[in-house]
């Protein structure tokens, strides 16, 4: 039996990216605010520079909960699904944000419009068989002071690109309209990033620095960047990459108003005859407890989302909360970020200390920025060159055929060529089909014997032919760059565990096709709210966190304004 | 290609410009395995080990860890081009994570070493380090590529999987940081000319790695006493709720 703790006025599952920050408008308003993470306390202290248990061992992120509940995988119905090896997600206070790149994009403004716009632009035939995207029920104007907000309050290093219409070429010519530009300037280039830059220029390309969650200069208290080169799943150890742990958590708990339970493992969200979410069951130490709240925000990732909400079946939800248009886990995707191109230069990349954030991007390719009249697929791809180099990384370097894999030819290469690879990434449009989707699995549980999230899921014929022609552009820019070798990776095809999840509890006005309304609380459920990327419905080119940020503020600041209409 | 790198007064440069000289004589052979023709030069005397004490197996036998150190020297031989996994103790790293982080792979190290073996004798008429230096890199490659396994051979799986398994361990103790045991003093990171763990590397700093005057500083992530020392078990294994 639950011990049943005193009530609070909200909720929220998972103190991550997205539950980090919506606790903050919370608290501030005064609203009484119980934090359930299942993970514990992490702090700069418990961040070595240590290769071999960040990139190898998965430690701190390989905690419990997240690793015993690896989601099973297979491309379609027919096949039977087998478990991930891995999940890449972290428990913890401030989640994954503690180690993510800290890339902090915004969307485009086309990524709100992808159905409108489409048929605007090239005719509807041009959108896919089978894909059930949606045009968000918003546009970009409507999240833009959130993004602004965000930017500025957790901190996001970065060069604009057009501020209230002005075109700045050393930004991203072109990103959405915003208001202002971003509190602080990018992160340093090395030489071999201006080389790149130099190179994308002369292919009559717009070259500009990427935007981080990661403190150029001293900001808010927090030191800058010290370039360590541990930064890729690394937590940082001068507090300067802006997880929710260092920034909007701590933020909230000088309210008073927030209470953080760590080691608190959600089991169900609790409902009433009426329908109306009542609280959160969770498990700490083998105890159960039972927390009561007017309200609930479930923040705990794209899996972990669907997952409760399809665990907590009860008479007026039989088959899942919020699931009676049967909507919850459909419309998922994860960001195509696979069909990598790689690349050998004839000189030294001094590549040891740096991060995955600090880069040189190129838009040319992404969204809906060029003409796609020609081509066979809608969407495209935003090109990112960064530096990430650790040693046994660079011991296990492609030797792009010239060189076998081990023995004294091998080390003769290796010593040559320790730091003259490089890889990129490619961010591509990903849409939501009608056959991708996520479900409880019927055969793998976690050790207390409650079923994993089964993902059903593959890369479509868009995805496929938009990675082809990515490839080619990058492959475009290295040789232009001076590179010697260029080697493509598979194009892609099951969808696996992401850290780019989206779906599955999608946003928008119809009840029938989406789970969340545009203020991010459920159709069905008028006191539940979700937080994080399962509510998009498009991915974009570009990393999730900052919009599912923004989101989460949005979502929050509804909840203070409507408090007494949504907690009755 | 050299005019076009960087002109540069390191150690590591000249290291290299040693090692390109002097590897005039060995063939750049292309594809996936290593070449026989390449390796067959006698190895040179292995003079930076003897300053280190023997090292005291825990979780490998004494068979084992012969073998298994015996494929590290191939893997990562010393050579002109500088000291290899056996000055690195890479095989003392795998001998204590076996004990923790590795403990999953102890079974595939046991069973898979006692498979080469027997692949050795049935196919090349003896055990492994009887062999010619020939022989060894024949069957060496082998199981990199797959062909060893077989029923006779007694490989559980494909022999490529054990492969690429003490391959990726022997990268790590050659080039992991020297508190896990191997990269001993710091010959796997001399090796790729990385610099060292540092906490704090100035606008300054990069510049000086980029003009090849940053030198190697010989330092362990937890030389810096600040950061709390990592955990030796696998997270992975505990069904326990948090932390």
């Amino acid at each position: 039996m639950a011990t049943r703790l005193p009530g609070t006025d909200v909720v929220v599952i998972g103190l991550g990216a997205a539950g980090g920050v919506g606790v903050l408008p919370l608290a501030q308003a005064g609203l009484d605010v119980v934090g359930l993470e299942a993970g514990s306390r992490l702090t700069a202290k418990d961040f070595a520079p240590d290769e071999i248990r960040n990139n190898l061992r998965d430690w701190p992120f390989a905690v419990q909960k997240a690793m015993q509940e690896i989601p099973t995988l297979r491309r379609n119905r027919s096949q039977q699904a087998v478990q991930s090896s891995g999940q890449p997600m972290m428990n913890g206070v401030g989640g994954t944000s503690l180690h993510y790149w800290g890339q902090s994009w915004r969307l485009n403004p086309w990524d709100f419009k992808v159905v409108s716009e489409t048929t605007r632009r090239y005719g509807a035939s041009r959108l896919p068989d089978g894909s059930t995207v949606e045009d968000w029920a918003f546009g970009y104007e409507e999240l833009e002071p959130y993004y602004d907000r965000i930017e500025h309050e957790i901190g996001v290093s970065g060069q604009a690109g057009n501020v209230n219409g002005e075109i700045d070429h050393r930004g991203n010519t072109f990103e959405g309209q915003r208001n202002r530009g971003y509190p602080m300037p990018p992160l340093r280039w090395t030489g071999f990033l201006e080389k790149m830059g130099d190179a994308a220029r002369s292919l009559n390309w717009k070259p500009f620095p990427g935007p981080a969650s990661i403190n150029s200069e001293f900001y808010q208290g927090r030191s800058s960047c010290q370039y360590h080169g541990y930064c890729n799943k690394g937590g940082c150890h001068v507090d300067a990459k802006n997880s929710t742990a260092v920034t909007t958590i701590p933020q909230a708990e000088e309210t008073g108003r927030l209470k953080v339970v760590t080691h608190a493992h959600a089991t169900q969200i609790d409902v009433d005859d009426e329908g109306r979410v009542t609280g959160v069951t969770y498990l700490r130490d083998g105890e159960e407890f039972f927390q009561p709240a007017e309200v609930v925000l479930l923040a705990s990732y794209t899996y972990e989302n669907v997952r409760l909400l399809l665990l907590s079946q009860s008479r007026p939800f039989p088959i899942g909360l919020s699931n009676n248009h049967a909507q919850v886990g459909r419309h998922y995707l994860s960001h195509h970020q696979g069909a990598g191109v790689s690349a050998l230069f004839p000189f030294d990349l001094n590549a040891w200390y740096g991060l995955p954030a600090q880069g040189v991007a190129v838009d040319d390719w992404a969204d809906d920025n060029f003409d796609h009249g020609d081509l066979d697929f809608i969407g495209g791809g935003n090109l990112w060159v960064f530096s990430d180099r650790r040693p046994i990384q660079a011991a296990g370097m492609n030797t792009f055929g010239r060189a076998p894999a081990w023995g004294t030819a091998w080390k003769k290469f290796l010593r040559e060529n320790s730091d003259r690879s490089v890889g990129s990434y490619i961010q591509k449009t990903t849409l939501p089909y009608e056959t991708n989707y996520l479900d409880l699995d019927p055969v793998v549980t976690d050790p207390f014997g409650v079923p994993v999230i089964r993902i059903t899921a593959e890369y479509k014929e868009n995805e496929l032919a938009l990675a082809d022609f990515m490839q080619k552009k990058m492959e475009q820019w290295f040789r232009k760059a001076g590179a010697v070798e260029v080697v493509r990776s598979g194009l892609g095809g099951q969808m696996g565990v992401s850290t780019h999840a989206y779906g599955g509890t999608r946003m928008g006005d119809n009840p029938e096709t989406n789970v969340v309304n545009r203020y991010g609380f459920s159709h069905e459920v008028p006191n539940l709210g979700v937080l994080g990327s399962s509510v998009m419905g498009t991915s974009g080119a570009r990393n999730p966190t900052l919009t599912a940020q923004a989101l989460a503020w949005r979502t929050a600041d509804h909840l203070v304004e409507n408090w007494s209409t949504i907690a009755k | 290609m050299a005019e076009d790198r960087p002109k540069k007064i390191s150690r590591r440069t000249l290291l290299r410009s040693a090692g390109v000289a002097g590897a005039a004589a060995a063939a750049g052979s292309v594809g996936l395995s290593a070449s026989p023709e390449a390796l067959t030069a006698p190895l040179p005397e292995q003079s930076s080990a003897a300053a280190l004490p023997p090292v005291a197996y825990e979780h490998l036998t004494a068979e084992e860890a012969e073998l298994l150190e015996a494929i590290a020297d191939h893997l990562i031989p010393a050579d002109e081009y500088g000291p290899g996994a056996m000055e690195a103790r890479a095989v003392a790293y795998i001998d204590r994570a076996l004990g923790g982080a590795l403990s999953d792979s102890h079974d595939a190290y046991r069973s898979g070493l006692a498979a080469f073996d027997r692949y050795c004798r049935a196919s090349r008429g003896g055990p492994f380090l009887g062999l010619s230096n020939r022989d060894q890199v024949s069957a060496l490659i082998d199981v990199e590529i797959g062909s060893a396994t077989g029923a006779a051979t007694g490989f559980a799986g494909s022999s490529a999987v054990f492969f690429s398994m003490v391959r990726s361990h022997v990268l790590q103790g050659t080039f992991g940081d020297p508190y896990y045991g191997g990269n001993a003093n710091f010959v796997g990171w001399d090796l790729l000319g990385y610099p060292g763990v540092r906490t704090r590397v100035s606008n300054a700093d990069q510049r000086r790695l980029e003009a090849g005057e940053l030198e190697p500083n010989h330092r362990s992530a937890y030389d810096w006493d600040t950061f709390n020392k990592a955990s030796a078990r696998s997270a992975r294994t505990e069904a326990k709720h948090g932390d």
